[in-house]
């Protein structure tokens, strides 16, 4: 009874002083929006950056030379064809390896051109990294024998060059020498501002001849299975490192890289979330000041109500009760408004959000709790009012 | 609703419904002590009803504050509805308040946006009274206080007398033993006020509470069932009292405002001027230099 009355008396008080509850939850709604929207940015961008990683294809395993580190250089690489043989023996299965060999060049068809990447690849590729065609057909292993000079265009390099042409048997050139179009990727999109779509894919020994190199940048590997990764991947630089003594290679599974990312995205999320937190601080102090306020108002109230009964807790709950109220309405409004600006964002802006219900559940608990830890100061001063002087009070 | 406390007025053997024995109490004002009460003794029976007069800061307020056990006496002992208060904790006394005693203020403290049926019933909000029950005891009460046709109306709705009748059923929807009120009329015209101190009579009189009420109307003393006056923080004269022969005959105030009943002449003092600080607080007090009368706290 005496809580129902609390709470009753606790919404009035809220009601009587509309404009100064709303500017007093302000406070908390922008701190409590910033925190969900944030928390959903960072989430999503984590999603977003796993779902490539992932739709790379699943137990894979990239070999390169060097040594996968922050800030470490590129190393040029030492790797030939005839590496690729010897990590195939490891392996097993040529149909599980695949190379790459990589350079910016300018592709041309007519009058239009576009600089993009070249990449010289095996007729692997499409199995190794889960790649799909939307017309034609991929590289056969007799266009790399044969060092045919035939392309697969990614889809804004063929909406490039093919505007309004259909690019399959058109001729394009590639650092001035002509290639067949035989076929066109499936779009993958955008990722981390990185247009995926921006590559041009040729026979492995056809780039090779056309930038006069033996080189290999590096090869990937489709694991039979996730259990044996690892010492797979051992197994390959172990060979490569006989290969070559001078230089070093690692291999890196997808969970690594998985890893590492989602490190840093977090320390980012967690980062933002936590300026985002100091003004859901600011909004309690807010809080605690206008709690502050509203039992100096109503001093001559709580002496009543002592008068007729109510104990220190009775009033300390009441007022308690109004400011978890204040950050609570507060935490709410602040919730939805969040999770309406995180839509907004990733419907029309490139940054991905994603809404997670931890989040929602954090933000209205941290409000509750900044209700409670902002409030209860003024409550007790409320508590222990003495009731003559209470009655007293103009 | 009537309690059987109109028999026990004519029983032998009373419990008191507060006890008084010495009681003072001293205000800490900036480190200087200004003694509002100094040792006072009253008993309050179920059903008395008693009057409190004396000039403006002669303790009066103080002293119903304290009965009420809305404050602690720095000194004495005090017995409320049969438990001693400097046994009990806060939360204590706010139950003991709720249970046993009915307070009517000069300046009717009704909540504001708050109808007066919800004003009468807060009372029993403290006492866990379903919500239902609430609605209906806090209407049959302002029946009784002839307002039973103003329940949702809310203080600002109504008039003055309508306010304090709101106050009055309030203090009394908890059916208490003892009903306070510190000048009740003073915020309300001659006749409303007429009115209103009838109305407080008749409960008085009909439910058996006692009734202890503060005023400056001599002829209203005059009628009540005890006559208790104060100066300077001490009870000069009590109407109960068999051996006091100093009470103050009601013709020498001719009704003048309180302030100003400070006629020394009214009582035979006593050469011995006890105090030896006086409370520097009330005008009445400063004007009329105290004398500790024999009988002054007689009873202890
Ligand atoms: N809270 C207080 N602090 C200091 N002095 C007080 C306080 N309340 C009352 N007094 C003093 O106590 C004396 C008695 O006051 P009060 O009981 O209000 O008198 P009355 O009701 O008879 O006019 C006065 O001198 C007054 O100034
Ligand atoms: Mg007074």
């Amino acid at each position: 009874m005496r809580v129902a009355e609390a709470w009753r008396v606790a919404l009035d008080a809220l009601r009587a002083n509309r404009l100064r509850s709303a500017l007093t939850m302000l406070g908390v709604i922008i701190g409590v929006a910033s925190v969900v929207l944030l928390v959903a940015i960072g989430t999503g961008t984590k999603q977003k950056v796993e779902q490539q990683v992932e739709g790379l294809g699943s137990n894979l395993l990239l070999v390169v030379p060097g040594r996968i580190e922050v800030g470490n250089a590129p190393v040029v690489s030492p790797l030939t064809l005839k590496d690729v043989d010897a990590v195939t023996r490891v392996v097993g299965d040529p149909d599980r390896v695949a190379v790459t060999v990589a350079s910016g060049a300018t592709a041309r068809a007519g009058a239009r051109s576009d600089f993009t990447t070249v990449q010289g690849v095996l007729e692997t590729t499409p199995a190794v990294f889960t790649r799909s065609l939307a017309r034609g057909r991929y590289l056969t292993g007799t266009d790399v024998d044969t060092s045919r000079r035939v392309a697969v265009l990614g889809d804004s390099v063929a909406r490039a060059l093919f505007p309004d042409r259909d690019p399959l048997g058109q001729q394009v050139a590639l650092a001035g020498v002509r290639f067949r179009v035989i076929g066109v990727f499936a779009p993958l999109g955008q990722s981390l501002g990185v247009d995926r779509d921006d590559e041009v894919h040729v026979p492995v020994t056809a780039a090779q001849r056309l930038w006069g190199t033996q080189r290999v940048d590096g090869i990937a590997v489709k694991a039979p299975d996730r259990e044996r990764i690892d010492e797979l991947g051992e197994r390959i630089v172990a060979e490569l490192n006989r290969r070559h003594p001078d230089t070093e290679f690692s291999a890196v599974t997808q969970q690594q890289i998985l890893g590492v990312l989602g490190d840093i995205l977090g320390v980012l999320t967690g980062v933002l979330a936590a300026i985002a937190g100091i003004s859901l601080l600011v909004g309690g102090v807010g809080v605690s000041n206008i709690m502050l306020v509203s039992v100096r108002e109503r001093t001559r109230e709580i002496g009543l109500r002592k008068a007729v009964g109510a104990r220190p807790r009775d009033i300390g709950v009441q007022f308690l009760l109004e400011a978890v109220l204040l950050t609570t309405i507060g935490g709410l409004t602040g919730m939805a408004l969040g999770v309406g600006t995180a839509m907004l964002v990733d419907a029309l802006s490139p940054i991905p959000a994603a809404i997670t219900w931890w989040s929602l559940a954090l933000a209205f608990g941290v409000s509750a709790v900044v209700g409670i830890v902002f409030g209860v100061v003024p409550a007790q001063r409320a508590g222990r009012l003495d009731p003559v002087v209470a009655l007293r009070t103009e | 609703m009537t309690e059987p406390a109109v028999a026990d007025r004519s029983a032998g053997e009373r419990v008191p419904a507060i006890e008084a024995v010495d009681v003072s109490r001293t205000y800490q004002l900036d480190g200087v002590s200004v003694a509002a009460l100094r040792g006072v003794s009253l008993t309050v029976q179920p059903g008395d009803y008693l009057a409190l007069v004396g000039p403006s800061g002669s303790g009066k307020s103080t002293l119903m504050h304290l009965l009420g056990g809305l404050d602690r006496p720095t000194g004495g002992r005090l017995v409320i509805g049969g438990r001693d208060v400097n046994a009990l904790a806060p939360p204590e006394m706010a139950t003991l308040r709720n249970e046993t005693i009915g307070f009517v203020f000069q300046a009717f403290h009704l909540l504001p946006r708050t109808s007066a049926v919800e004003n009468v019933a807060l009372p029993l909000v403290y006492r866990g009274v379903s919500a239902r029950q609430r609605r209906e005891r806090a209407a049959a009460m302002l029946g009784r206080v002839g307002l039973g046709h103003r329940l949702d109306h809310r203080p600002n709705q109504m008039s003055g007398g309508e306010q304090q009748r709101v106050a009055i059923a309030r203090a009394l929807v908890t059916e208490p033993t003892v009903l306070l009120a510190d000048e009740p009329t003073g915020n309300l015209d001659s006749v409303t006020g007429a009115a209103v101190l009838e109305l407080l009579e008749q409960l008085n009189a009909e439910s058996g509470v006692a009734l202890v009420m503060v005023t400056h109307d001599q002829e209203v003393a005059a009628r009540a069932h005890r006559r208790i006056t104060m100066r300077d923080g001490v009870v000069v004269a009590d109407s109960a009292d068999p051996s006091s022969a100093h009470d103050r005959p009601p013709s020498v105030d001719h009704g003048r405002p309180a302030t100003l009943v400070s006629a020394p002449s009214a009582e035979p003092r006593s050469a011995s001027g006890s105090g030896p600080g006086h409370p520097s607080g009330g005008s009445g007090g400063a004007a009329g230099a105290t004398g500790r009368l024999p009988h002054d706290g007689g009873t202890a």
